[in-house]
């Protein structure tokens, strides 16, 4: 699995056969003059300027607003894949909403020795305030990403769970949008599964989530307002959904019940789809000097007169460290064995493991355990030795901070690049959504990071993304 | 609809007309000063500093008042909240709030109009000259309303931003008629000298784009009183108060019937309606445009109560 093994494509064997699920998309693109490529690339380019489809990067002057790149080149999944990856992305998520529930009630998993107390209860992502509280349908992530990458033809790992507020849906519809205006006739040729119903699904499934006995609930969805880096997210899918989206000063609780204010007058919520950090959410119980949340809504919730997706507390199980105990939460909770495997991990804070990590830093990717968009880890081959070394002394100034992964093979896929088609590193993210039962859409966020040999897909470190066909036989 | 969200809409119509607003003060500033005798500066640019409320904040920035120092304070200082880059800015920050409820052509041009304004310097402004600017600025925002209500649903969207453009209207023809009183001409229609009184009232029409419309209706000489009556009473010319009102009003009693906003814009409105020119001329044109202002402020205040604009209601 070392990073200079062999790379599997995805579109081209290493014999020069084309994989199955591509065959159709070679066909076309053979019959088709080289030129349009690069045409509809800046169309689509100018298609998403227009449409204002932007982010914000953090620490950047003036907040400037970004794109993130865009390639024209789909990402392909057979049938037969998807339907490994779907069910093992499912399994997971019902695990980890077990997983979730059992923290905070009864525990049995530390108890049956399964999961390290200290892992859970000194975590400062445990949220004890969340003790004996079951949320209806005892859903704790309703939204969740889960971030898999593929090493080989039937090697697929699970690299990271998104279990907070995970973004990026956004550019799986509106790639595919985009996808669907440029390329019409590959529609036609290929039968490539839809998305668009994933606003609907999320939607029903808010709803369901209501407190008990609201006939016809009122969901909305909390934004930390338009400066945030996923705000056009947050627009859009409110948009999508046809529902509010609010500001925490939109809101106020009154009587443990939570109000918007309306032109009307106060309207009741009942189903809070937040995209604001637990920390951020009540400056009564949580962060006092949040200025985006709303006091007195965890009180509200704690009563059940209002839900929150996803459920506070639910970072406790996509800490890096407790990804580790997946696989054995699949079989406590579920017994079932995992569909999709773990990437091998060492913890920094066990002796011998930090002991291997330190002698290998430069074959080996090294995170901190809370750390998200691709910041602050080491990639160790591509470090400089200076690099490295500085790296070492964050690690021994801190060992549990971190973890370490072997530098995987991430899978290639054909790319649009200046110097004509090729192969870059991709990785996969499916949003799996929880209500009455546990779904996923057919498809995701292809992730690729566009310069040569980069193994970094986040769209703060220069990644794009990709269209990402599921097809239907 | 969300509280903010109409609030953000109106707001963003009324910064986008005190823009043009500004741009019109000063214009009518820059008219005068060209005719004969207006060339001490002070004279024709103090009462620009006057009635936008300015001439405070002014002085702690300027030692003395001069065209240069007039124009690159209303008009490009970032620092003056009331400055045409300031209320440009603030206009597509507005709109970029509730982008995802506007046509998109309504964010697109605000977003085009603060990013050309966001590159303009004074000394480009003299290259250019000041003329062009205004008419710019005057431009984008008539471009603003007409894409308004070229393309928006006429739901509570549309009225809130209605709302917005015509309380601020009302303002800025109220403040620019008001221009006379501060030292322009002598407040007393019997000792007017009927060349100044042409040239300055008929500097002030053109700077509201009213003089066309004047001697269409009148077929005369400018004389003040029917000045007055054009600006103030007459439903036909829309950048009257009568004409503001006439939207406020019915807006008002769609969003919210019966309600106190709905009393006091119907109050507003009987008088503009009712009125006759010896009526206001008679208590002093000053004094009846100071009172207009004071309720037209009170009128935004009250609709900000009635809508629940501020958090804590």
């Amino acid at each position: 699995m070392a990073a200079d093994g062999p790379v599997f494509d995805e579109m081209t064997l290493a014999d020069g056969t084309v994989r199955a699920p591509y065959r159709t998309y070679q066909a076309w693109l053979d019959r088709t003059d080289p030129g349009l490529l690069a045409r509809r690339h800046a169309q689509a380019d100018l298609l998403f300027r227009r449409m204002g489809i932007t982010f914000a990067v953090y620490g950047e002057a003036n907040g400037a607003e970004r794109l993130i790149p865009f390639d024209v080149i789909p990402r392909i999944l057979s049938r037969d894949e998807w339907k490994v990856l779907s069910k093992g992305v499912c399994q997971r998520v019902e695990a980890l909403n077990r997983f979730i529930h059992d923290i905070y009630h009864d525990q049995e998993i530390i108890r049956a020795g399964k999961v390290p107390a200290e892992l859970i209860l000194g975590n400062d992502q445990y949220r004890e305030e969340m003790r004996g509280f079951k949320p209806p349908g005892g859903v704790y992530v309703h939204i969740a990403g889960i971030d898999v990458v593929r090493t080989a033809e039937n090697a697929f790992h699970v690299l990271e769970d998104n279990l907070r507020t995970p973004s990026g849906v956004s550019y799986m519809l509106e790639d595919r949008e985009i996808m669907m205006r440029l390329f019409p006739d590959l529609f036609d040729a290929c039968p490539v599964a839809p998305v668009n119903h994933y606003p609907t699904t999320l939607l029903d499934n808010l709803e369901y989530a209501a407190p008990g006995g609201r006939d016809e609930p009122t969901v909305v969805l909390l934004t930390p307002g338009q400066f945030n880096s996923a705000y056009f997210e947050h627009a859009f899918l409110a948009d999508e959904m046809g529902i509010e989206l609010v500001q925490g000063h939109d809101l106020f609780v009154e009587d443990d019940t939570v109000y918007m204010r309306t032109i009307e007058g106060p309207r009741r919520v009942d189903v809070i789809y937040r995209r604001i950090d637990d920390d951020f959410l009540d400056p009564k119980v949580f962060r006092a000097d949040s200025m985006l949340g709303v006091p007195g809504l965890f009180q509200a919730y704690r009563k059940g007169r209002v839900t929150l997706a996803n459920a506070i507390g639910t970072g406790i199980a996509d800490d890096k460290a407790i990804y580790h105990h997946v696989p054995e939460m699949i079989r406590f909770y579920l017994g079932q064995e995992p569909v999709l495997a773990n990437v091998p991990t060492w913890f920094l804070r066990h002796d011998d493991d930090r002991a291997h990590v330190l002698d290998h830093l430069s074959e080996l990717v090294v995170k901190e355990v809370h750390g998200s968009g691709g910041y602050g880890m080491l990639v160790g081959p591509r470090a400089t030795r200076a690099e490295i070394s500085a790296y070492r002394e964050r690690i021994l100034a801190d060992p549990a901070n971190f973890i370490a992964q072997p530098t995987l093979a991430l899978s290639t896929c054909p790319t649009f690049v200046d110097q004509g088609i090729a192969p870059r590193h991709v990785d996969l993210r499916p949003f799996v959504l929880t209500g009455k039962k546990t779904t996923v859409v057919p498809g995701g966020l292809t992730r690729v990071a566009l310069r040569q040999g980069s193994l970094v897909v986040n769209s703060s470190q220069g990644g794009g993304t990709k269209d990402t066909w599921v097809l239907e036989r | 609809m969300l509280s903010r969200t109409a609030d953000n809409l109106y707001w963003m119509a009324r910064y986008m007309e005190r823009a043009e607003s500004v741009a019109r003060i000063l214009d009518v500033s820059h008219r005068m000063s060209q005719l004969p005798g207006g060339q001490e500066a002070a004279r024709e640019w103090l009462p620009a500093l006057i009635i936008s409320e300015q001439l405070e904040d002014f002085e702690r920035t300027y030692d003395a008042v001069s065209a240069g120092h007039v124009i690159a304070y209303m008009g490009l200082d970032p620092a003056n909240p009331s400055s045409i880059h300031s209320t440009l800015k603030a206009a597509r920050e507005n709109a970029r709030a509730e982008r995802n409820i506007l046509p998109t052509e309504v964010f697109e041009t605000l977003n085009t109009t603060w990013l050309e304004m966001r590159d303009i310097q004074y000394a480009r402004l003299v290259e250019w000259g000041f003329r062009e600017f205004f008419e710019w600025v005057k431009e984008r925002s008539q471009l603003f309303t007409g894409i308004v209500a070229g393309t928006m649903l006429t739901n509570e969207a549309y009225h809130f931003t209605r709302l917005g453009t015509a309380i601020e209207r009302a303002d800025n023809t109220a403040r620019l008629l008001d221009v006379k009183y501060h030292g322009l001409v002598p407040d007393d229609e019997a000792a007017t000298d009927e060349a100044a009184d042409y040239y300055q009232w008929g500097a002030l029409l053109r700077a509201i784009s009213a003089f066309k419309a004047y001697r269409m209706t009148y077929r005369e000489a400018i004389k003040p009183r029917q000045v007055v009556d054009l600006l103030v009473l007459r439903r036909s010319f829309p950048r009257s108060l009568h004409a503001c009102y006439a939207e406020i009003h019915p807006t008002l009693e769609t969003l919210r019937p019966g309600s106190e906003c709905a009393r006091l814009s119907g109050e507003q409105y009987a008088r503009l309606r009712y009125s006759r020119p010896q009526d206001i001329t008679r208590r002093g044109l000053h004094r009846f445009l100071t009172d207009f202002l004071n309720r037209n402020a009170a009128l935004s205040e009250e609709i900000a109560r009635t809508f629940l604009f501020v958090p804590g209601g």
